[in-house]
C-alpha cells in the first residue's frame, strides 16, 4: 500500500485571504491525503523549508493578493535549489488568464481560479503525483 | 384547510418522502436559507408574535428595529461610498475624483497589503505587493497626494485600516490640518476593529490586549478632538467573507462590539461619551430575506444590550448605524456579467434593511480590481435603486411580514445562543486564543462549499448553466513599475525630512506606549515629521510585540 499523498498548503506573501486555502486543505484531507497548512504570511524560503521538512509530494500555493508574478517564480527557484524538482506545485487564487502561461513555464503544474471544482482539484493532484512517481 | 387528502395520488411510486424541516406543501426537498436555516412554506401570525412597541417601535425609536433615524431615506439617502484604491496615491486620487464626478457621495480608501500590515514599500517582505490590492501609503506625503484637491472638511472618508489604524488616522488628521480644515467638522470612519482581524480579515500587527488599549486611546482622543468621527466600524463583513453563516456574522460581530464597549467602560470612559460614535459594517449576501432580517435583528439586539446591560442613557448610544457592502465572496469569475444582477439584488436587500452607507461591488472583482467602467455600473446600480424603484419612499417596508419578522426573531435568538457560548468560554479574546471563532467559521465555510459541490446550493454559471467558452472581460492590471515609483518617492522623502525630528518623535511615541499614555498625541507628532508607517509600527512592535496566528483549518 502506497503512503498517503502529503500536501503542503501555503500562503505566500502578505495576502490575508485564507478561506480558499482552508477549504482546499480540508478537501485534500477528506480525500485521504496528509495536509500541512502553513498559515499566513510565509516567505518563499519558509515555504520551501517546510516542504523539505515535511517531505511533501505537493505544494499548493494560495494567492489572491496579485503578488503571484513575484512570489511564485521565486518559490519555484528555491524548490529547485532544494532538490525538490519532483514536487507538484499547484496555484489557487485570483490569477489573471494572461499570467498563467508564465507561471506554467516556471514549473507550476496547474492554476485553479475562483469557482474551481474541489473534486477536480483533488483528482488533478492525485494524477500528477502518480505521473511524477512513475517518471521518478 | 388541507385538501390534499381527497386528491388522487398521481405521483410515481416512491416519490413521497418524509417531511423534512423546511419541507412543506409542494415539496419533496428541503428549503433552506443560504446559511442552511430551514424555511417554511407559509408563515402565519403565530410565527411572528410581535408586540409593536417592544419589538419594533417606530423608525428612530427604541429598539430601532425599523431604522436608526426617524426619517431615514426620506430625510437623506444613504451615502454611496465605493471602496477604492490601487497603485500610488496619485492614481487613487484620480479614481476618487472620477467617482465624485459620477455622483458618489463619500470616499472609502482601500490600502495595499504592506500598508495594512504596517510595512514600508521598501521592506523586503513587501516585494510584489506594493499598490496591488489598494493604495500604497508610506508617509504623510502619500496621504497629502491621496486627498489633493479634495476638501476634507466637506467629504466623509472611510478607511479600511485596522492594525495600523491609529497611524493612518493621525495622517488623515495631519492632512486636514494642512488643508486648514477644523477637526471638529471632520466626518468619516476608520475600521479600527481589531478583534475580527484575529479570526477573519487577518491584518493584525500586535497582540489583542495592546491593540484594544490603542482602540480605547482613539475613543478618548476623538470624543475630545474629532467628535463627528466614527472611531470604529465593527465589521461582520470579513467574518462572513471568511466563510461564516449569516447568524455567525451577526453574533460574532455584536460580541466584538460588546467587547469594545466593555473595554471603554473599563478604561474609565462614560459609555455615552463614546458609544454614539460606534458604527457597524455588514456583508450582504445572496439570500434576500435572510440578509434583511439580519440587519433588523442587529439593530434590535444592539439597542437592547446598550440600554439594558451597559446602562447607556443617550438614545444615540442605542441606535446602530451601519455601512453595508455586497458580498465579494458571492461574485463569480464565470460569466462575470451575471454579477451585476447579484449585486443589484444584494444592494436592494441592504437598502430595505436600512443601511446608512453602501458599497456595491463591481462585476469584475472575482477577476481583479475593478475597471472604471465596472465601478461606474456598480455606482449606477445604487443610483437606480435610490431614484427609480420607489423603495425609498417608505421606511422599513417589510415590517409586519410574518416571514421577515419570524426570521428576525429567530436570528436574534440564535445570536443570543452564541453570546452565551462566547461568555462560557471567557469572552471574545479567550475565544480567539482557543481558536473557537476560527473553528466555527472554517466548519461553516467547508460545509457550504460541500453544498455547492453537491449542487444543493446553486451558483449560476458555476455549478449550473455553465458555458464552455466564455468571452474574456477587460481587467485592470497594476504594473510592476508602481513599486519602483513608490520606493523612489519614499527614498526622496527620507532624504528631505528632518532626521533628528523623526527620531525624537519616535522616541516620545515609544515612551508614551511604555507608560500606557494615550498614543495619539505623539503619533500625530511623528506623522507630521514624516516618520514612515513602517518606522512607527516597528517602534510599537518593540513595545507591544507581534501576534502570530494559530493555523487552524
Amino acid at each position: 500500500m502506497d503512503r498517503p499523498i502529503r500536501v503542503l498548503v501555503a500562503k505566500p506573501g502578505m495576502d490575508a485571504h485564507d478561506r480558499g486555502a482552508k477549504v482546499i486543505a480540508r478537501a485534500f484531507r477528506d480525500a485521504g491525503m496528509e495536509v500541512i497548512y502553513t498559515g499566513l504570511r510565509q516567505t518563499p524560503q519558509a515555504i520551501v523549508d517546510a516542504a523539505v521538512d515535511e517531505d511533501v509530494d505537493v505544494v499548493g500555493l494560495s494567492i489572491l493578493s496579485g503578488a503571484h508574478n513575484t512570489l511564485v517564480p521565486r518559490i519555484m527557484d528555491l524548490l529547485r535549489q532544494a532538490g525538490l524538482d519532483d514536487v507538484v506545485v499547484v496555484v489557487g487564487g485570483i490569477i489573471p488568464d494572461d499570467d498563467i502561461p508564465a507561471l506554467k513555464a516556471a514549473g507550476v503544474a496547474e492554476v485553479f481560479g475562483p469557482g474551481s471544482d474541489l473534486d477536480r482539484i483533488v483528482e488533478f493532484v492525485r494524477q500528477a503525483v502518480r505521473e511524477r512517481q512513475r517518471i521518478g | 384547510m388541507d385538501g390534499t387528502s381527497q386528491a388522487p395520488n398521481c405521483a410515481a411510486p416512491g416519490a413521497e418522502r418524509a417531511a423534512a424541516p423546511g419541507a412543506g406543501p409542494g415539496s419533496g426537498r428541503q428549503f433552506l436559507t443560504l446559511s442552511g436555516q430551514p424555511v417554511k412554506a407559509v408563515y402565519r401570525p403565530e410565527d411572528a408574535p410581535i408586540d409593536y412597541a417592544r419589538d419594533l417601535g417606530d423608525p428612530g425609536r427604541y429598539p430601532f428595529t425599523r431604522g436608526p433615524y426617524e426619517t431615514m431615506y426620506r430625510g437623506r439617502l444613504w451615502t454611496m461610498r465605493q471602496f477604492a484604491g490601487y497603485g500610488t496615491a496619485a492614481e487613487t486620487n484620480r479614481r476618487f475624483k472620477y467617482l465624485l464626478e459620477q455622483g458618489q457621495t463619500g470616499l472609502s480608501v482601500a490600502f495595499d497589503f504592506p500598508t495594512l500590515l504596517g510595512y514600508d514599500s521598501d521592506h523586503p517582505f513587501s516585494d510584489g505587493e506594493v499598490g496591488k490590492l489598494g493604495v500604497a501609503i508610506d508617509t504623510l506625503a502619500d496621504m497629502e497626494r491621496l486627498f489633493e484637491g479634495i476638501p476634507l472638511a466637506q467629504v466623509s472618508t472611510s478607511m479600511t485600516i485596522n492594525g495600523p489604524a491609529m497611524v493612518l488616522y493621525a495622517m488623515y488628521l495631519a492632512v486636514a490640518e494642512k488643508q486648514g480644515a477644523d477637526w471638529r467638522q471632520l466626518r468619516g470612519t476608520i475600521q479600527n476593529d481589531i478583534l475580527k482581524e484575529y479570526y477573519a480579515q487577518n491584518t493584525y500587527i500586535f497582540p489583542p490586549q495592546p491593540s484594544l488599549k490603542i482602540i480605547t486611546d482613539i475613543f478618548a482622543f476623538s470624543s475630545e478632538h474629532v467628535p463627528k468621527w466614527n472611531t470604529i466600524s465593527i465589521s461582520g463583513y470579513h467574518i462572513r467573507e471568511a466563510g461564516a453563516t449569516a447568524v455567525q456574522e451577526l453574533a460574532f460581530t455584536l460580541a466584538n462590539g460588546f467587547t469594545y464597549v466593555e473595554e471603554g467602560i473599563k478604561a474609565g470612559l462614560d459609555v455615552d461619551c463614546f458609544a454614539p460614535r460606534l458604527s457597524f459594517f455588514w456583508d450582504i449576501h445572496n439570500d434576500f430575506f435572510e440578509e434583511i432580517a439580519k440587519l433588523r435583528a442587529a439593530r434590535r439586539i444592539w439597542a437592547r444590550r446598550m440600554r439594558e446591560r451597559y446602562g447607556a442613557k443617550d438614545p444615540r448610544s442605542w441606535a446602530m448605524r451601519f455601512h453595508a457592502q455586497t458580498a465579494g465572496v458571492s461574485l463569480t469569475a464565470q460569466q462575470p456579467e451575471n454579477n451585476i444582477v447579484r449585486v443589484a439584488l444584494q444592494a436592494l436587500a441592504a437598502v430595505l434593511g436600512g443601511c446608512q452607507s453602501l458599497h456595491t461591488n463591481s462585476f469584475d472583482e472575482a477577476l481583479a480590481l475593478p475597471t472604471e467602467q465596472a465601478v461606474r455600473i456598480a455606482l449606477r446600480t445604487q443610483q437606480i435603486i435610490a431614484e427609480e424603484t420607489g423603495v425609498t419612499n417608505t421606511i422599513d417596508p417589510l415590517a409586519g411580514s410574518y416571514f421577515v419578522e419570524a426570521l428576525t426573531d429567530q436570528m436574534e435568538r440564535q445570536a443570543e445562543e452564541y453570546f452565551r457560548r462566547i461568555e462560557e468560554i471567557g469572552g471574545v479574546v479567550a475565544g480567539i486564543e482557543k481558536g473557537f471563532f476560527q473553528k466555527e467559521i472554517a466548519d461553516a465555510s467547508y460545509a457550504f462549499q460541500r453544498r455547492v459541490q453537491q449542487g444543493q446550493y446553486v451558483i449560476v454559471g458555476v455549478n449550473k448553466y455553465q458555458m464552455e467558452e466564455e468571452q474574456p472581460v477587460p481587467i485592470l492590471k497594476i504594473g510592476e513599475d508602481v513599486q519602483r515609483r513608490q520606493i523612489r518617492d519614499l527614498r526622496q522623502i527620507k532624504r528631505s525630512r528632518h532626521r533628528r525630528r523623526v527620531s525624537e518623535t519616535l522616541r516620545s511615541l515609544a515612551a508614551a506606549a511604555r507608560r500606557g499614555d494615550n498614543v495619539m498625541p505623539p503619533l500625530l507628532d511623528a506623522v507630521r515629521a514624516y516618520a514612515t508607517l513602517g518606522e512607527i509600527c516597528d517602534t510599537l512592535r518593540e513595545v507591544y510585540g507581534e501576534y502570530r496566528e494559530q493555523a487552524i483549518f
